[in-house]
C-alpha cells in the first residue's frame, strides 16, 4: 500500500467519523466544529486528488467563511448551550435509518456501472496540465475563458444573495 | 362568349353566396332597406341564370361527351383520400342549374311582391339566396361530398324558411319536423356514401361511376345496400313513403318558398340524385325496382290524399309528393331523360300553381286584414269565384291544371307519358312494371280530379269569402303576376324541350343527356313499343286526364260547398283521407311516442340522471374529492415531514434511473 | 487509482448528510448537513476531474460560491423565523400550509 494511499484513507476516515459525530452531537456548536474537522479533512482528500487550488478555496471559503457564518448565528440566537435534544424519536430514527440505507444501497449498485467512455482518460492527464500551466492557471484559464459568462452570473448570484441577505436579516427597512 | 364563360362556371353558386353575405349583412344592420335588398336578392339571381345560360351554351358548343371537372382548391386530403372542392358541369348538372337559377330567378321577382309587408324581408332574401346557392352546389358538385355539403344545406335553408314566422309555435313545430325527417334519410345517405367509398377507394363522381362496374357485381349486395341507401336519402329529401310527412307541413312557410324549395327545386335533389348515380341503379335491379315501386306507390297515395284536402296548399303539397313519385317511377324504371324532363316541366306547372294559390292567398289575406277578419285565408271552403276578381292568377293556373293533368299539347301531358310509356315498355321485359304503369295511369286520373277540384273551388262558383271582404279582393302587382305568366308560358310549351319522335319531334333532352346515362342504358334491357301501342298509349293517357277532369266538373258542386266555419265534419272515407290516411298519427305512435318513452324513462331518467349523473359525473367528483382529502393529509405544514417526503422522492427517481 | 476510493468516501459523507437532514430538528444542524452533502458531491467532482479534464474542478468552484449565496441567505431566513417564532426546531415550525 502506498503512502499515498494510507494518508487518503487515514484523512477519509476522519471525514467520515467527523461528519458522524457531526450529525450526532446535541450542540450545534459541537456540530459545527466536527464539520470543520471534516471540511479540513476533505480539503486534504483534495490535495491528493490533485486539486490544490480547490483545497485552498475549501479551507478559505467553507471552514473559513461559511463556517464562521455559522457559528456567527448560532451564538446570535443563543443556542450555544445544552438543551434538550433535537434527534427525533425512535420513529424518526428509523425512517432516517431506513432511507439512508437505501440511498446507500442503490449508490452501491451503482459501482457495478461500467463507467463512460469518456473516463478512459489517463490518469495523471490534471497533473500534466498543472505542470504546464500552473496550479491556479489550470482553473483560471478555462474559468476567464471558456466559461467566462457563468463566472460573471456568478457575481450577480453572491449580489443577489447579498442583498437578499440583508433584507430578511434586517428587522426594519 | 369565348370558352371563358365555362371557366367562370364558379359564379353560378358564387353570385347567390354573395346575396346572401350581402342581404344578411343588410338583414342584421338594414332591414329597411327593402329596395337594396329586392335589388342584391333578384339582381343575384338573374346574373346566375345569365352565367348559368352562358355557360350552358358554351358546353353545347363544345359537344362534349365527357363532364367537365373544374378543381379549385384541395379540400380534405386525409391519407389515401384527396378530396377537392371541384364542379362538374355535363348535361344533366347544366339542365338542373339552368331550372334552379331560372325558376329561383321568377320565384325571386314573385317574392319582391309577396313579402313586401312583411318584417323580415332582407332575413328571408339571405335565406332564399343561400338556398339557391347550396341547390347548385348540389347540383354542380363534383364528387358525393361536395353535393352532400349542398344537400344539408338546403335541408337547413328549408328548415330555416319552413320556420320563417317562427314566433308561431306550429311553424317552428313543421321547420323541426321536415328538419329531423330528413335527417333519417341523410344517414342512408352518408352510410351510402361509407359503402362506395370503401368498395371503389373514391369519392368523386368520375372514378366512382367509372369503377362501377368493375367492382360492384351486378345485382350483388353491396350494390343494392347502396342503392337503397341512397333511395333512403332521396326519400327523405324527396318526400316519398315512407318519409313523406314533412312536405306538407312545410307548408307552414311562405307560400314563395314552397313554390321554390317544397316545390321547383329541392324536392327535387333525390330524383336528381338517382338519375346522377344511374350507373349504380342500373347495376341494382333491386334498388331500381324499389325506387320505381315507390314512386308509383306515392304517386298513387298522396294523390288519394289530395282529393280531400281543404287547405289551398296542402292539395299542392300532395300533388308535389305524387309527381315526385312520378319521376321516381321514371328514373326506377330507367327512364333517366322522363323523369329529369318530368322534373323539369313539373318545375314550370308546379312553381305556376303555388305562386298563384300565393296570389290567391294574398288577395284574401288582404281583404281578411282588411276588415279584421279570422278566417283561415287558404282554406278553399273560404274561396269559391276567385276568377272574377284575379283572371290573370285564374287563368294562368288552369293552364298549370291542364299541364299537370297531362291534356296535349302542354308540358305536363309529355313528360308524364314519356314516364309511363317507359314504364310500359319496361314491364314488357319485367312484368312488375304493368303493376307500376297501372298505379302511375290511376294516380294520373286522381291528378286530373283533384286538381280540377282545387280550381273549381277556388276560382269558380259563388263566392264564399264573405260580403265585405270581397271588395277588397284585387289582382296582385305585376312583380307577382309578371313570373306567373313567364312560368305559364313555360307550362304551356315545356313539351317542345323533349318533343317524342313519334309525334315528329327531336326528343332534344333525351339525347341531350345521352351522354350521361349512356352506361346504365346499355346495361338495361333493350325494349322497344311498336308505335301502335305506343299511340294507344298516348291516347289513353288523354283520355284518363278528359275522365279525371270531366269527372270532377261532373261530381262536385262548389254551389253547395258551405264556409269552413259553417261546414261539417267529414265522415267515412272522405273522412280518412282527409285525415291523411292516419299516417301522421300512426308514426306517432308506433315511432315518436315509443322513442320518448325510450328517451325519457330509459335514457334520461335512467341511463342520463343515474348513470351519467350520478355514477360517472358525481361519482368521479367524489372521488376526486376524496383523492384530494388524501392528498391534504399529506400536508400537515411541518418542514420535517416534508423533508422525509423529498427524500423519498428522490430515492425513488435514483431508484428508477440505478436500475 | 484514488478514483474508486474517492467515490466511496463520496458516497458515504453523503449518506451521511441525508441521514442528518432526516435526524435532525434543529434547522442549523441541517443546513450543515445539507453542506456537508454539498461537500460529498464536491469530492466527486474532483475525484472525477483527475481524469475528465479541468471542467470537474470548476464545477467545485461554482457550487462553492452557490454556497456561500445559500448559507448566506439560509441563514438570514433562519434568523427572520427565529425572531419570528422564537425557536429553529422544525417541530414549531409548521406554517407551510395552504
Amino acid at each position: 500500500m502506498s503512502w499515498t494511499l494510507i494518508i487518503f484513507w487515514a484523512f477519509a476516515g476522519l471525514a467520515i467519523a467527523s461528519a458522524l459525530c457531526c450529525i450526532t452531537r446535541r450542540s450545534p456548536v459541537a456540530s459545527a466544529l466536527w464539520l470543520v474537522v471534516t471540511l479540513f479533512s476533505l480539503a486534504a482528500l483534495f490535495v491528493l486528488l490533485d486539486a490544490q487550488f480547490i483545497a485552498v478555496l475549501q479551507v478559505l471559503v467553507y471552514a473559513g467563511a461559511i463556517m464562521v457564518l455559522f457559528l456567527f448565528v448560532i451564538m446570535l440566537l443563543n443556542l450555544g448551550r445544552q438543551g434538550p435534544t433535537d434527534v427525533k424519536g425512535p420513529l424518526g430514527v428509523g425512517v432516517a435509518a431506513l432511507l439512508g440505507g437505501v440511498l446507500l444501497f442503490q449508490l452501491w449498485i451503482l459501482r457495478h456501472v461500467a463507467p463512460p467512455d469518456a473516463i478512459q482518460l489517463p490518469p495523471s492527464s490534471m497533473a500534466r496540465l498543472q505542470q504546464e500551466q500552473g496550479l491556479v492557471g489550470a482553473i483560471a484559464r478555462p474559468l476567464f475563458d471558456t466559461y467566462l459568462i457563468p463566472f460573471e452570473i456568478t457575481s450577480l448570484l453572491l449580489l443577489a444573495a447579498l442583498v437578499g441577505a440583508v433584507v430578511l436579516a434586517k428587522r426594519k427597512l | 362568349m369565348s370558352a371563358s364563360a365555362l371557366q367562370l362556371l364558379w359564379l353560378v353558386p358564387a353570385l347567390p353566396l354573395a346575396g346572401f353575405v350581402l342581404n344578411g349583412a343588410l338583414a342584421l344592420w338594414r332591414p329597411n332597406a327593402k329596395a337594396a335588398v329586392s335589388t342584391i336578392g333578384v339582381g343575384a339571381l338573374v346574373l346566375a341564370f345569365a352565367a348559368a345560360t352562358a355557360a350552358v351554351a358554351e358546353f353545347a358548343r363544345l359537344h362534349q361527351a365527357a363532364p367537365l371537372v373544374f378543381r379549385y382548391w384541395e379540400w380534405m386530403p386525409v391519407g389515401d383520400l384527396r378530396l377537392d372542392f371541384a364542379l362538374q358541369f355535363d348535361q344533366l348538372s347544366a339542365v338542373m342549374a339552368l331550372v334552379v337559377t331560372g325558376v329561383g330567378a321568377l320565384i325571386h321577382l314573385f317574392s319582391v311582391g309577396y313579402m313586401h309587408e312583411d318584417a323580415g324581408y332582407a332575413r328571408y332574401f339571405a335565406y332564399l339566396n343561400l338556398f339557391v346557392f347550396f341547390m347548385l352546389m348540389l347540383v354542380l358538385g363534383a364528387s358525393f361530398p361536395v353535393m352532400f355539403v349542398g344537400w344539408e344545406g338546403v335541408g337547413l335553408c328549408s328548415y330555416l324558411l319552413i320556420g320563417f314566422w317562427f314566433t308561431e309555435q306550429i311553424n317552428a313545430d313543421a321547420g323541426k319536423k321536415a328538419f329531423i325527417v330528413n335527417r333519417i334519410g341523410d344517414s342512408g345517405f352518408l352510410i351510402a356514401m361509407f359503402l362506395i367509398f370503401r368498395a371503389t377507394g373514391a369519392l368523386d363522381f368520375g372514378p366512382v361511376f367509372g369503377r362501377a362496374q368493375a367492382v360492384f357485381p351486378a345485382a350483388g349486395t353491396t350494390i343494392t345496400a347502396v342503392t337503397l341507401l341512397l333511395f333512403l336519402g332521396c326519400a327523405g329529401k324527396s318526400a316519398q313513403i315512407p318519409l313523406y310527412t314533412w312536405l306538407p307541413d312545410a307548408m307552414q312557410g311562405p307560400t314563395p318558398v314552397s313554390a321554390l324549395i317544397h316545390a321547383a327545386t329541392m324536392v327535387t335533389a333525390g330524383v336528381y340524385l338517382v338519375a346522377r348515380c344511374n350507373v349504380l341503379f342500373a347495376l341494382s335491379p333491386l334498388g331500381s325496382a324499389a325506387v320505381a315501386g315507390v314512386g308509383a306507390l306515392t304517386a298513387l297515395f298522396a294523390a288519394t290524399i289530395a282529393l280531400k284536402q281543404w287547405d289551398i296548399k296542402r292539395v299542392l303539397a300532395y300533388s308535389t309528393i305524387s309527381q315526385l313519385g312520378y319521376m321516381f317511377l321514371g328514373v326506377g324504371t330507367g327512364a333517366y331523360a322522363a323523369g329529369i324532363f318530368h322534373l323539369v316541366t313539373h318545375a314550370f306547372f308546379k312553381a305556376l300553381l303555388f305562386l298563384g294559390s300565393g296570389s290567391v292567398i294574398q288577395a284574401l289575406h288582404h281583404a281578411y286584414h282588411a276588415t279584421h277578419s279570422h278566417d283561415d285565408a287558404q282554406d278553399m271552403r273560404n274561396m269559391g269565384g276567385l276568377r272574377r276578381y284575379l283572371p290573370w292568377t285564374a287563368t294562368l293556373m288552369w293552364i298549370a291544371t291542364l299541364a299537370i293533368a297531362g291534356i296535349p299539347p302542354l308540358s305536363g301531358f309529355f313528360s308524364k307519358d314519356a314516364i309511363l310509356g317507359a314504364a310500359f315498355a319496361l314491364a314488357t321485359a319485367e312484368p312488375i312494371w304493368y303493376v307500376y304503369w297501372a298505379m302511375g295511369v290511376a294516380a294520373a286520373l286522381l291528378t286530373a280530379f283533384y286538381m280540377t277540384r282545387l280550381m273549381l273551388y277556388t276560382f269558380h262558383g259563388p263566392t264564399r269569402t264573405g260580403e265585405q271582404e270581397r271588395q277588397h279582393l284585387h289582382e296582385a302587382p305585376w312583380v307577382m303576376t309578371g313570373p306567373l305568366l313567364v312560368l305559364g308560358l313555360l307550362s304551356l310549351s315545356g313539351g317542345l324541350l323533349n318533343l317524342p319522335e313519334l309525334m315528329g319531334g327531336g326528343a332534344f333532352l333525351h339525347h341531350w343527356l345521352e351522354p350521361v346515362t349512356a352506361l346504365a342504358d346499355r346495361m338495361r334491357p333493350a325494349v322497344e313499343l311498336s308505335r301502335v301501342v305506343e299511340w294507344a298509349l298516348l291516347s289513353g293517357a288523354v283520355g284518363v286526364a278528359a275522365l279525371g277532369i270531366f269527372g270532377a266538373v261532373r261530381l262536385l258542386k262548389p254551389e253547395a260547398l258551405l264556409p269552413a266555419r259553417l261546414a261539417p265534419p267529414e265522415t267515412g272515407l272522405g273522412r280518412l283521407l282527409w285525415k291523411k290516411w292516419y299516417v301522421d298519427e300512426l308514426y306517432d305512435a308506433i315511432i315518436v311516442r315509443p322513442l320518448q318513452w325510450l328517451a325519457r324513462e330509459v335514457l334520461w331518467k335512467s341511463i342520463d340522471a343515474r348513470l351519467v349523473d350520478g355514477l360517472i359525473v358525481n361519482g368521479s367528483a367524489t372521488a376526486s374529492r376524496a383523492l384530494g382529502w388524501l392528498g391534504s393529509r399529506l400536508q400537515t405544514g411541518e418542514v420535517g415531514f416534508y423533508v422525509v417526503l423529498f427524500v423519498v422522492g428522490v430515492l425513488l427517481l435514483v431508484g428508477g434511473a440505478v436500475r | 487509482m484514488l478514483l474508486g476510493p474517492a467515490l466511496f468516501v463520496s458516497a458515504a459523507l453523503f449518506t451521511l448528510g441525508v441521514f442528518g437532514v432526516l435526524l435532525r430538528r434543529n434547522a442549523i444542524v441541517i443546513f450543515m448537513c445539507v453542506e456537508l452533502m454539498l461537500n460529498a458531491v464536491n469530492l466527486t467532482f474532483v475525484a472525477l476531474a483527475q481524469r475528465l479534464g479541468v471542467a470537474g474542478q470548476l464545477f467545485v468552484f461554482f457550487v462553492m460560491a452557490v454556497a456561500a449565496a445559500e448559507a448566506a441567505v439560509g441563514l438570514a431566513i433562519i434568523l427572520a423565523i427565529y425572531r419570528h417564532r422564537g425557536t429553529v426546531n422544525l417541530q414549531n415550525i409548521n406554517l407551510l400550509k395552504g
